[in-house]
């Protein structure tokens, strides 16, 4: 047992946060500190500056283009990345299908996508969440029916909550295949499957949604008669649900959100000490807090990666990563609202992007989205599976026996 | 950056549970220690090498560090065993073995180590809530030695020890670490009065009158005046010592919850099958989790070379675990309902050990104070875009 990292390490640090020093844009830096929009080309611009490294995809095997780190590595990449100012991973191509391909998919659907995704040239939408179907996944209700040729799947349905589905060309969707109701119905999570969608397909509609802090990146996506060819279906027909949970079971871990978390407390005193807090006992205390909360969430995920890969963490400990990161970054968040005070109260939608106009203006732009990201941080606990559900989960594991 | 246990360190472990499985039958735990089953217990323990862990191989011990410790203080503390050990083996022995002269320790740590001699640390005064520089009792230099006058409260482990190790100030202000002196005195010396007490959770303790108490030179521990430094790393010794502990015991916690869960029916079903208890069970779960955590974040810091970072990471760990603990000890009775407030149901003697583990050395407000000046002194892991902030060059 030993704290320090290694010369290797403590090598690779200083590597990476040369390198985010030298080439991540400083508009792209503003953005993320100020907690502006990001736009679909500065994402683009970041991941492409990271794959010149072959840093984008820390999770793929080395065949796959993957880097090859240890978990300390990656945690040293997440670190340094987001404490150095540059957005976060989008998850859905690079963290999620990225991974189920690399397992479920065919040949031909590795050597199709995962490229695209390397190269950020295809985003992808996640189509698994439906009006009907939030944390109870297994009872979504989109169907796809396969034609008599077997060549196409027919799917229609109704997906949601689908994070920018405007910039993207594909959706890897959940949809149910095996349609045999009354005493041979199969059970909810059988009977699902995994494809693939071209998002430029006839009757694929996208509507975006306005959430409560003006943010419209998230959407609707109607499937209307969507024809999907059949070598579109990853993994097996009607076990798509396996896949789902591979990736749910990724998702959880990377949700934790642990540099994320370091990334908004730096925030928090900075603003702090710009608002002329840096000596408020109370706050100050606060702060403390949350810094002792992280170090407790950042060593319980390292102890559990030194014994492997993020996939490898068993099911309950990742729902306690989830749970912890996501309630200790609403938690900063909110502490970042009070830190704003008063002045975080006027409100303007538009103040939320850098290129603002300047009569949107109301208040300091280091003020002006405090209230939007406190209130987009909600999502945290919501997404990837509540964390109610975690919660049952972790009961689950200690009661069963 | 390394979470592993060596083989050794796993071999100590199971050498522990297998002496409290054996030594602690599990409906006794929690309840007081007749003086002569402590004193076989604490033989064990000593067989085990428990005592010698802080002692240099060359005076006697095994020279072990700090992982060991919060192994064994975590086997000890889910059978709410240990007795005179923390004080003892962790807060006394290294301390005797960091100062001693050669015939000091010739006199004390081949005994200490085995166990035949008991040390306790006389460091808290009654007004002197956490803060260990809080001196009043007084040590005037005399002809060949040093006499001793005032009190000292909470010793722990000075209701059996055989030799007390207690604190003096020899010059300066009453809050100053510079001035204090360590004066070890056997228990039976003529002015000293002990006035033996259990705390909440049955650990012995002592509190100390000192009436012109006359300590020759040789008694005394290093350098009149300068002995702030043995103190500090004592109190962070136990410090992380009381985390592994309350690591334990939070686990024997949730272990016992769980069986109770699952086999108290309610309303017709076994109460596992409530979800509003499933979630507080969740919650104990991942409050033990980071506890653990903070317990090996606490050693490693201790066998490191940082003072900084020691004393931000022990803090750190203090500060987590208490409350953590308490509730989880105290939402466990509430789990266990009527019954878990009986003294038969061992719920409440763990809970009592939680609360009395978060409060000894340091209580949360305390230490989020300590790791808030220790922050300070320590540099930030990186760069950060925030430290800088782009804000001055806003448009």
């Amino acid at each position: 047992m030993k704290l320090a990292f290694s010369p290797d390490d403590e090598a690779f640090r200083l590597e990476v946060r040369a390198f985010v020093q030298a080439q991540l844009p400083a508009t792209i830096r503003r953005k993320v500190a100020l907690g502006l929009r990001l736009e679909h080309a500065d994402y683009v611009t970041w991941f492409n500056l990271l794959e010149t490294r072959g840093w984008l995809t820390p999770g793929w095997p080395v065949e796959y283009g993957g880097p090859g780190w240890t978990h300390v590595q990656r945690y040293i990449f997440d670190e340094e990345t987001l404490l150095g100012g540059a957005p976060r991973l989008i998850a859905s191509g690079i963290q999620m299908l990225g991974p189920v391909l690399i397992r479920y998919g065919t040949p031909e659907q590795k050597a199709r996508y995962l490229p695209d995704i390397r190269a950020s040239r295809t985003w992808w939408a996640q189509g698994f969440s439906e009006p009907g179907s939030g944390s109870d996944l297994a009872s979504l209700r989109s169907t796809g029916v396969l034609e008599p040729d077997g060549q196409h799947f027919v799917v229609n349905g109704h997906k949601v909550w689908t994070s920018y589905a405007q910039w993207c060309s594909m959706m890897f969707a959940l949809v149910r295949t095996d349609l045999r109701t009354g005493p041979e119905a199969p059970k909810p999570q059988e009977g699902i499957s995994f494809l693939l969608i071209d998002m430029a397909s006839p009757g694929v509609t996208v509507r975006p949604i306005r959430m409560l802090e003006g943010g419209t990146d998230l959407n609707e996506v109607f499937l209307d008669n969507v024809r999907v060819p059949v070598e579109n279906l990853v993994g097996e027909l009607h076990k798509g649900w396996g896949c789902a949970k591979f990736l749910l079971g990724n998702e959880r871990t990377g949700i934790a959100g642990i540099g994320s978390c370091k990334q908004q407390l730096a925030r928090a005193h900075a603003l702090a000490a710009a608002q002329g807090l840096a000596d408020d006992a109370l706050l100050q205390a606060r702060l403390a807090q949350f810094e002792i909360e992280l170090l407790a969430l950042e060593s319980t995920a390292l102890r559990w990666l030194a014994h492997g890969q993020r996939s490898a963490i068993p099911k309950a400990e990742a729902s306690m990563l989830k749970i912890r990161g996501t309630e200790l970054r609403q938690a900063i968040f909110e502490t970042l609202l009070d830190i704003g005070g008063p002045q975080a109260l006027p409100f303007s939608a538009e103040a939320q992007f850098l290129d603002a106009p300047d009569d949107s203006r109301v208040t300091p732009p280091e003020l002006a989205t405090l209230a939007a990201n406190a209130l987009d941080a909600r999502k945290l606990s919501i997404y990837g599976g509540s964390n109610e559900v975690q919660r049952n989960l972790i009961a689950q594991a200690l009661l069963a026996g | 950056m390394d979470f592993a246990f060596t083989d050794d360190q796993l071999a100590l472990r199971e050498a522990v549970r297998r002496f409290c499985d054996a030594e602690y039958p599990a409906h006794q735990r929690g309840d007081p220690e007749p003086p002569a089953l402590a004193r076989q217990r604490q033989a064990g323990l000593a067989a085990l090498g428990l005592h010698g862990l802080g002692i240099a191989t060359d005076r006697g011990g095994s020279g072990l560090g700090a992982v060991e410790t919060m192994v064994a203080a975590q086997e000890l503390g889910r059978a709410l065993a240990g007795g005179s050990w923390l004080p003892s083996g962790v807060l006394a022995a290294p301390l005797v073995c960091a100062a001693a002269t050669p015939t000091q320790a010739a006199t004390w740590l081949t005994a200490l180590a085995t166990g035949s001699l008991q040390a306790a640390l006389a460091c808290h005064e009654p007004q002197s809530r956490h803060e260990l520089s809080d001196v009043a009792t007084t040590a005037v230099a005399v002809d060949a030695g040093w006499r001793l006058e005032g009190r000292k409260a909470l010793v722990l482990g000075g209701d059996s020890a055989d030799l007390l190790l207690v604190v003096a100030r020899v010059h300066g202000e009453r809050r100053s670490t510079d001035g204090l002196g360590l004066f070890a005195m056997p228990a039976g010396t003529p002015g000293l009065q002990v006035q033996p007490l259990r705390l909440l959770d049955g650990r012995g303790a002592a509190h100390l009158q000192l009436d012109g108490v006359q300590v020759p030179a040789q008694q005394v521990l290093g350098t009149p005046g300068a002995a702030w430094p043995l103190i500090e790393a004592a109190a962070q010794r136990a410090a992380a010592a009381l985390v592994a502990d309350t690591a334990g015991a939070l686990d024997a916690l949730l272990a016992q919850t769980v069986d109770h869960l699952k086999t108290r029916r309610q309303f017709g079903a076994p109460l596992a099958k409530f979800q509003a208890l499933q979630h507080r069970l969740a919650d104990m779960a991942l409050a033990l989790e980071q506890v653990r955590s903070m317990a090996c974040l606490a050693a490693m810091a201790l066998d490191g070379d940082e003072p900084d970072q020691r004393r931000r990471l022990v803090s750190a760990a203090k500060a987590l675990a208490g409350p953590l603990a308490r509730r989880c000890g105290l939402d466990a009775i509430q789990m266990h309902g009527a019954m878990g407030m009986t003294d038969d149901c061992r719920i409440g003697h763990l809970a009592k050990r939680l609360i009395t583990d978060g409060v000894l050395f340091g209580d949360a407000s305390h230490h989020l104070d300590r790791f808030r000046a220790a922050s300070s002194a320590v540099a930030s892991p990186a760069p950060s875009t925030f430290v800088h902030p782009p804000l001055e060059t806003s448009p």
